[in-house]
């Protein structure tokens, strides 16, 4: 029961950064209808740029201090973040207004290649150590009620606690602040919020911007856990099954969506996998995105859409 | 002046409906042909034949059934790799359990096999498009790659679905030059490309392009998406999967699935895209444009980067490719969403008027 | 006014009722169609007209009653069935294949009769090439009908919306149809493209006989060219007969002005 709880929790951890991959989806989307499928490769270009400022800036500007170098280079990274969503927008969104679906799908699918090549040119393809001082040992949970107590990391923990604090944070701007609104009308009709005077362009950039310190953000937490390195990109891949899964509209979707697709991935790695050979967390999620496509495409928590002819 | 078609006229639907209306394109094709066909096996050197002509043949070969897929009937698949992977390994099996099993015959089973999976993951493009779809058809690419890896029945018990395969031979006729593979991958190209015109031209391809374009009308016309949609599966899913039988076969000669993993989907997706999307043309076009690109690359990159004092690697040319690759597909999607294969024809409608202003 | 006079019912609508989640579309709507007549369905905006061609096309399926054609019933028909039955339509915002010529386009109204198989199509050389000149053969009767012999190889996004329409027009006819649902045939034309529009659907009723029922906003047009009109308003019928019955019917003016102070 306890090596049960252990996988479990284990599977939750890596769902919840599937997740912060999947917010970043799941926001450009409602307020842009495209599909990112960028997302991965800015979480890897975020994660990069942080890496390699926290060690140029030191050197470079003269001091020592790790908790100064990270502020910095933190910084450092969310104004290379912006400048990418602007530029983005300028020369990308803005010129395939009124495309459809799949062309967009297939101009950030070229932005993807793009800041593949791009990020490890300027920043370097090593694996590089991003260390941000969350403590890396482990504690036991629960020695009372299970022999020995469950295993859990804590810096999952301290993670799972950052990425809580992200939602809480972007769920209270959505709500409460005046952009936020202007951006929740952008999602629910492009056409209704320009006629009442919303910037479209500017709002975009803002979407995407958001969308690169949430990447950001989940780049930092992955990056300090498995170190930064080119396969960042290729696993978060796996968000798209969890924006399926969730409903591509939906927030909290795309949470509980990480955490079933991270859940999942594990146990049927650790229960099932073994009869089959091994290896299935490759497809598994996948194929319950597959599966979900066929009985209830919109996801769990996604609106249902009514093609008029 | 050269190129017009003055005194050209078509007397019957059935000329006006040739694949190549024009004299001056008949008689281009002939040259082309001649050249590919006869001048190229004589002159060429075998690092042209290995690096260049027998990669963007097979290569052609895969983008021209993803293009049916892709750019006429307007199914977004991204499991391209997984299909050729299916090609490959049952082509491999048949041979390797079939005693005397020619390599014709192996290469067009491989294809069959790849048209049942194709069928089966084309399933639900009846209720799903669009990103979905891609979705989707990831869950293809690696489940069918993982299942050549761990299931060891299906790479006839290899670790980890490396296999080899020995000397190829057509007809008795030994295929041990470069010369004769570039020959019989040109001439599966040009037939699979005659086939697929015909196809394009004909109704079936109208119907493609119909649920392409407006699936909800095409079904009020008579069209049974149904069966649009799951021929342009099968036979994108055969040609590709020949394709990949003779990626394995000719090019790589022993493989593993990593040859057809997501990156080559990609590669396939992005030749399309930049070639043309729902052109035959295009898919030439991309495929050599994406076979030829990463070798100048290759020269070139180094030497510019020594003029500048900067050492250029082979990581830095793929990461430029990357680079190049990404910005050329957002470049197209904007400038010239129909890709090269529009350029060449709009090239050609100047050519028309040539050396005349209008 | 048709030319020949009007046959049987061909076309029959019985108690037809649409919703859309709690909307109403329609609320049991019956009517019936002649043979080689022309008739209207009007109405103002909303009222479901487009829904209830949609009924009978197969496109949307209704919760409730039943629709005949030559006394064949059905309450939930596939489009494809609805097609080979003979019915062909047209739609109001235009659902012509934008990547296609004109020519393929209205070869694609020629699909149900095209028999080649895969094999037959890939080989070109024999039957397909026949079956495809045949067919150019009527698809070209048709182009010459519709004078747009000289945009036949044009892509259809690059016409004007006057020849787009034609365009959908030709692709119904060639379909061959023993009815014609027209959906706002005439909807964003100026007065001159109207006539001609009006023409050509006189002369298609003319020549080759066909049913016609049509969706039009235009009074003047539809007093000129329809035998009958139904109209419709908020999903039931509130009128049927011949123009000047509907145009007197108190409950269609109302409808259409409000009542009177």
């Amino acid at each position: 029961m306890g090596f049960f709880l252990e996988t479990l929790i284990g599977g939750l951890m890596t769902g919840m950064l599937y997740s912060l991959v999947a917010l970043g989806f799941v926001l450009i989307f409602k307020a842009s209808g495209v599909f990112n499928f960028a997302q991965g490769s800015m979480v890897l270009f975020a994660a990069l740029a942080m890496a390699r400022f926290a060690d140029w800036l030191p050197r470079w500007l003269g001091f020592d201090n790790r908790l100064l170098a990270n502020l910095l280079a933190f910084v450092a990274a969310m104004a290379v973040m912006v400048v990418a969503a602007w530029l983005i927008e300028r020369l990308v969104l803005a010129k395939l207004v009124n495309q459809e679906g799949i062309t967009l799908l297939m101009a950030t699918l070229g932005i993807s290649y793009f800041f593949d090549g791009f990020g490890q040119t300027v920043f370097g393809n090593d694996i590089y150590k991003l260390d941000i001082g969350l403590p890396k040992d482990p504690v036991f949970l629960f020695e009372q009620a299970f022999q020995g107590g469950i295993l859990v990391n804590k810096e999952d923990l301290y993670a799972a606690l950052i990425a809580a604090l992200l939602v809480a944070a972007l769920s209270l701007f959505f709500q409460k602040t005046g952009t936020g609104r202007a951006l929740r009308a952008v999602a629910d009709d492009h056409q209704a919020a320009q006629s009442i005077g919303i910037p479209l362009g500017r709002i975009w950039v803002i979407v995407w911007t958001v969308a690169g310190c949430v990447a950001l953000v989940a780049g930092i937490i992955w990056g300090s856990k498995l170190g930064v390195q080119f396969s960042l990109s290729l696993v978060a891949l796996k968000a798209l099954p969890v924006v399926i899964l969730g409903g591509l509209t939906s927030v909290p979707g795309a949470i509980l969506g990480g955490l079933v697709i991270g859940v999942g991935e594990k146990l049927s790695e650790v229960y099932i996998g073994p009869h089959l050979g091994g290896g299935i967390e490759i497809w598994f999620a996948y194929v319950v995105a597959l599966a979900f496509l066929l009985v209830r495409p919109q996801g769990l928590f996604g609106e249902k859409i009514i093609d008029r002819v | 002046m050269l190129y017009r078609e003055n005194g050209q006229f078509k007397t019957s639907y059935r000329a006006d409906q040739q694949i190549f209306p024009i004299l001056q394109d008949r008689l281009a094709i002939l040259a082309l042909a001649a050249i590919t066909l006869v001048g190229v096996p004589l002159f060429a050197s075998d690092y042209l034949f290995r690096a260049i002509l027998i990669p963007f043949a097979i290569l052609a070969l895969a983008a021209l059934g993803l293009n049916i897929l892709v750019g006429y009937c307007g199914q977004i698949s991204l499991g391209t790799g997984a299909f050729m992977a299916v090609g490959a390994y049952a082509a491999y099996n048949f041979v390797v359990r079939v005693p005397g099993m020619p390599l014709l015959a192996a290469l067009l089973l491989g294809g069959l096999c790849a048209t049942a999976i194709g069928v089966a993951f084309g399933i639900p493009s009846l209720r799903i498009r669009g990103l979905y779809l891609a979705v989707a058809t990831l869950a293809a690419q690696f489940f069918v790659e993982w299942a050549f890896l761990r299931i060891k029945w299906l790479t006839n018990d290899s670790t980890s679905g490396s296999v080899t395969v020995g000397a190829l031979s057509v007809f008795g006729i030994p295929l041990d030059t470069p010369a004769s593979r570039y020959l019989l991958c040109m001439a599966l190209l040009v037939l699979f490309a005659l086939l697929a015109k015909n196809l394009v031209r004909g109704h079936i391809g109208r119907e493609w392009m119909a649920i392409r374009d407006m699936d909800v009308a095409a079904a009020v016309i008579g069209i049974r998406p149904v069966y649009a949609k799951l021929t342009a599966f099968a036979i994108s899913s055969f040609i590709v999967g020949v394709a990949g039988a003779l990626w394995a076969f000719v090019h790589l000669g022993s493989w593993e699935p990593a040859a057809f993993g997501i990156e080559r989907s990609f590669q396939l997706l992005f030749m399309i895209i930049i070639g043309g999307l729902g052109s035959i043309m295009g898919s030439f076009l991309g495929a050599a444009f994406i076979t030829i690109v990463p070798i100048v690359l290759n020269r070139t990159l180094p030497l510019f980067g020594n003029a500048f004092g900067v050492h250029v690697d082979t990581a830095l040319v793929s990461h430029f490719e990357s680079m190049l690759f990404g910005a050329l597909i957002v470049f197209f999607l904007i400038v010239e969403p129909h890709g090269l294969a529009r350029l060449w024809s709009t090239a050609k409608e100047k050519l028309r008027l040539w050396p005349f202003p209008h | 006014m048709a030319a020949r006079a009007a046959g049987d019912v061909i076309l029959e609508v019985r108690d037809i009722s649409l919703a859309f989640g709690g909307v109403k579309a329609l609320s049991g709507i019956s009517f019936d169609v002649r043979e080689h007549e022309i008739r209207s369905i009007i109405g103002p905006n909303g009222a479901g007209k487009s829904s209830m061609l949609n009924c009978i096309n197969g496109v949307y399926q209704p919760q409730q009653g039943a629709i005949s054609l030559r006394g064949r019933t059905f309450q939930h028909m596939k489009p494809r069935q609805v097609a080979e039955m003979g019915v062909a339509r047209t739609f109001q915002n235009l659902a012509l294949f934008k990547g296609m010529s004109v020519l393929d386009n209205i070869m694609t109204g020629r699909n149900l009769k095209m028999r080649t198989n895969l094999f037959q199509q890939a080989i070109r050389w024999g039957a397909a090439e026949r079956e495809e000149t045949s067919n150019r053969i009527v698809v070209e009767k048709l182009i010459d009908f519709l004078e747009i012999q000289a945009y036949r190889k044009v892509p259809v996004g690059r016409l004007p919306y006057g020849l787009q329409k034609r365009v959908d027009l030709g692709r119904a006819l060639a379909m061959e149809p023993q009815v014609l649902l027209l959906d706002e045939p005439m909807a964003g034309m100026n007065l001159e493209e109207k006539q001609d529009m009006s023409r050509f659907i006189l002369d298609v009723n003319d020549e080759f006989g066909t049913t016609i029922v049509l969706i039009e906003h235009d009074m003047a047009v539809v007093m000129d060219i329809c035998d009958r009109v139904v109209v419709l308003d908020y999903g039931r019928k509130i009128g049927d007969g011949t123009p000047d019955e509907v145009r007197a019917n108190p409950d269609v003016i109302s409808a259409y002005l409000g009542t009177a102070h």
